[in-house]
């Protein structure tokens, strides 16, 4: 038997669960260090500030004296806010106002980018708007929507539909606002669907063309099926983003007429910034946090999000 | 580069000299119109107070207050502010500004110049938060072409009158101002109300203070806001009030002579003047300088007098020191320079506003004479019979928020103006 016979053997002789565990040992220090700017900016920018505004949610703080602490008072006092509940319904008819609207557009416009138009350009023009700063899209908009002086209602008259008040009715102001929403970020939620439709195999949908299925059927058996999982990520990310809308309110419409817009992030900075209720405020911004795990977690659960279809 | 560090390793490169004994000063103000000219009195404070450096910020008004309070808490606020008396309460009572009324003792400074009433609003309980800087007053703005077009001239408009019932010649005139698509104006048969081109009266969204929206009509009627500063019961539910609002709502959605609420927007009344879409507005006089710019044929005639005379909301500025100033002494230095005749009268000159100092106020009219801008409807009602101030109490901003939603209300006709406005008036006393 030579030397090199007998280093073989010795390595055979290692025990399989060991290599491999050394082996995953390593790929996690390396996996580690992959998410570790990520990691960094995480716990400086979201988990330390957390942690503080659930320290402030315990104080009575008006910015200028020194907090002074109260315990779960300012919880309390919450839950018999009605402007508060108030503003959580207004939230939650925006949420609902927008997300199925943006992800059944988004979805149409994947679909059709997918299997008519292959140009880049069209892809590009579709992500444009997300590329825009929303204060920037509600500025836009708010010149565009002017009922006198706005350029929407003189195409209106051109079809013979009379002048809207669009972002200053309070009948109207919310979808107005939701619209807007829609209008930047149906583009990047259509990329989202459109790159999920790249990683679906192609054969099966040759093989259903073959046994002479439908577009639609293709689409209902084959595409969102398997699409699942980008759909999961798409709706996670727009609801939890849509319960934070804000910037478009703040420039447009500042929770105006009459309350019509006045959703809780609103209400929220309201609180903290113009009548110096940083603690209320605080714990206004804790009760919404603990909702927003609740209803993601419910989305995972009910879709499955962490299971594909494929395979 | 490589060069830079030898040198400074080298030390061949002159360094600042260290450690002066300079104070340097950080203002704060808003207005960019203003800020050239405080610059010119930061000029010449520093020629007479070498040892002192001014370095003034000017941050617009939507992000201003934010970044004072936050520039406050993280302890690198400005030791000198231009402020607003809507602030006056939180600042005076969380102690964030300095009590100047034992500095303007000790220093013997003079306040007798400053227009009547000004200094007053400043102080509660015998100390005073700040130093008048400038005033203003509201006049009805008036697009001298459409007026002529209507067969009228400002003389005609000198002397309107005003009542909650039928809008007296203040509503004839805003009828015959207003002009729907097919040319006929608001007096005449056959006015078409669903089509106006141009109103008579454009107004911004109505807010608590109403200085340019409703409150000179209010007043008229004898209605005040609050029974005296810091008062702690608001009148809302006064009879008064409730019809010079339903009277203003009715102009837009009875008579089409001024856009209702849901088509003003939020653009707001400069917007809407300047693209032609209004006849008059009401004018703060620290917009003049917008308007000779942008809208040069507006010019101004005195607002309506209801059954208690003319109204205007007499309201000010002033600066305030920083409790948490390092240099307080440079500070009060500076804030004594900016109300002294030297300061005010570069302001006077300039005619951006009107300067505190009442006998600094004839220099300014002349400077906007001599620019072409007639401004005595702005300085006749600048007396004390002819002006109230703005309403400054305790929790001003939540006040704001009920009130501002209430008008909305009212506007937007969703409910009877007493019923509305009695009930955010119950919904604001209960704050005291």
């Amino acid at each position: 038997m030579t030397a090199r016979a007998d280093l073989v053997s010795h390595r055979e002789s290692m025990p399989e669960s060991r290599r491999r565990s050394a082996l995953r040992r390593k790929e996690a220090i390396v996996g580690y260090l992959f998410i570790l700017p990520a990691l960094i900016g995480l716990i400086l920018f979201y988990v330390l500030p957390t942690l503080r505004a659930a320290q402030i949610s315990m104080t009575s703080w008006n910015l200028m004296r020194p907090a002074k602490w109260v315990g779960f008072e300012n919880y309390t006092k919450l839950w018999a806010d009605g402007q508060f509940w108030d503003s959580m319904w207004i939230t939650l008819l925006y949420v609902m106002y927008n997300i199925p609207v943006q992800t059944a557009l988004g979805l149409l416009i994947a679909v059709l980018a997918d299997r008519l138009a292959k140009s880049v350009t069209f892809r590009a023009v579709i992500i444009a708007p997300y590329l825009i700063s929303n204060v920037v899209a509600g500025l836009v908009w708010l010149l565009m929507l002017d009922p006198l002086i706005g350029v929407t209602n003189s195409f209106l008259g051109l079809i013979g539909i009379g002048p809207q008040a669009f972002l200053s009715s309070p009948d109207q102001s919310l979808v107005s606002v939701a619209a807007i929403s829609i209008w930047r970020h149906v583009g990047f939620t259509a990329l989202l669907f459109y790159a999920g439709l790249q990683s679906i195999p192609r054969d099966l949908y040759e093989a259903a063309r073959l046994d002479g299925a439908s577009e639609f059927a293709m689409f209902r058996l084959i595409t969102l099926p398997l699409l699942r999982p980008v759909l999961v990520f798409v709706l996670v990310t727009s609801v939890v983003g849509s319960f934070q809308i804000f910037d478009v309110i703040a420039v447009t419409t500042q929770g105006g007429p009459a309350d019509s817009t006045r959703a809780v992030l609103w209400y929220i900075y309201e609180n903290a910034f113009k009548f110096s209720r940083m603690g209320y405020a605080s714990a206004m911004s804790m009760v919404l946090f603990v909702i927003l795990i609740l209803v993601t977690l419910l989305q995972m659960r009910l879709l499955r999000g962490d299971q594909s279809d494929l395979g | 580069m490589n060069r830079t560090i030898l040198a400074l390793l080298t030390g061949t490169v002159a360094l600042p000299a260290a450690a002066s004994a300079q104070d340097t000063i950080q203002y704060w103000m808003w207005d960019g119109q203003q800020a050239p000219v405080y610059q010119q009195c930061a000029a010449a404070f520093e020629a007479a107070n070498p040892e002192i450096k001014i370095e003034i910020t000017q941050n617009g008004w939507d992000q201003y207050w934010t970044a004072l309070t936050t520039a406050m808490i993280s302890g690198d606020a400005p030791d000198v502010f231009v402020n607003h008396v809507t602030r006056l309460p939180e600042m005076s009572a969380n102690e964030v500004i300095v009590d100047l009324a034992p500095l303007i003792e000790e220093a013997g400074y003079d306040t007798s110049g400053y227009m009547p009433g000004l200094l007053d609003n400043w102080s509660r309980d015998g100390a005073t938060y700040g130093l008048p800087k400038d005033w203003a007053t509201v006049a009805l703005g008036v697009d001298t072409e459409k007026l002529e077009a209507a067969g009228l001239s400002l003389a005609d408009l000198a002397d309107l009158n005003w009542n909650p019932e039928d809008g007296g010649t203040y509503q004839q005139t805003i009828a015959k101002l207003t002009v729907d698509a097919s040319g006929k104006r608001g007096d005449e048969a056959g006015f078409d109300g669903s089509s106006v081109e141009t109103f008579g009266l454009v107004l911004n969204p109505l807010s608590l203070g109403g200085e340019t929206e409703w409150s000179y009509l209010a007043a008229s009627t004898g209605w005040q806001f609050i029974a005296e500063p810091w008062a702690t019961a608001y009148n809302f539910d006064d009879p008064r009030v409730a019809a010079s609002l339903g009277w203003l709502r009715d102009l837009g959605r009875v008579h089409h002579f001024t856009p209702t609420v849901e088509q003003t927007g939020k653009l707001g009344a400069e917007t809407l003047m300047f693209s032609d879409k209004g006849a008059m507005t009401i004018v703060g006089s620290w917009l003049i300088g917008l308007y000779s710019q942008s809208k040069p044929t507006v010019a101004y005639v005195p607002v309506p007098s209801g059954s208690e005379g003319r109204k205007s909301m007499f309201n000010g500025l002033a600066d305030s020191i920083w409790s948490g100033s390092d240099a307080p002494e440079a500070a009060w230095k500076w804030v004594q320079f900016l109300g002294s005749d030297d300061c005010q009268s570069i302001v006077a000159d300039a005619g951006v506003v009107f300067p505190a100092q009442a006998d600094q106020v004839e220099r300014s009219v002349a400077a906007y004479q001599a620019r072409g801008i007639d401004v005595s409807a702005f300085t006749a009602v600048a007396t004390p019979e002819t002006t109230f101030p703005f309403p400054v109490t305790d929790y001003g901003n939540e006040i704001d928020a009920i009130i501002s939603a209430a008008l909305d209300r009212v506007m937007l006709g969703a409910g009877e103006p007493a019923e509305v406005l009695t009930e955010a008036n119950e919904q604001v006393n209960s704050l005291f």
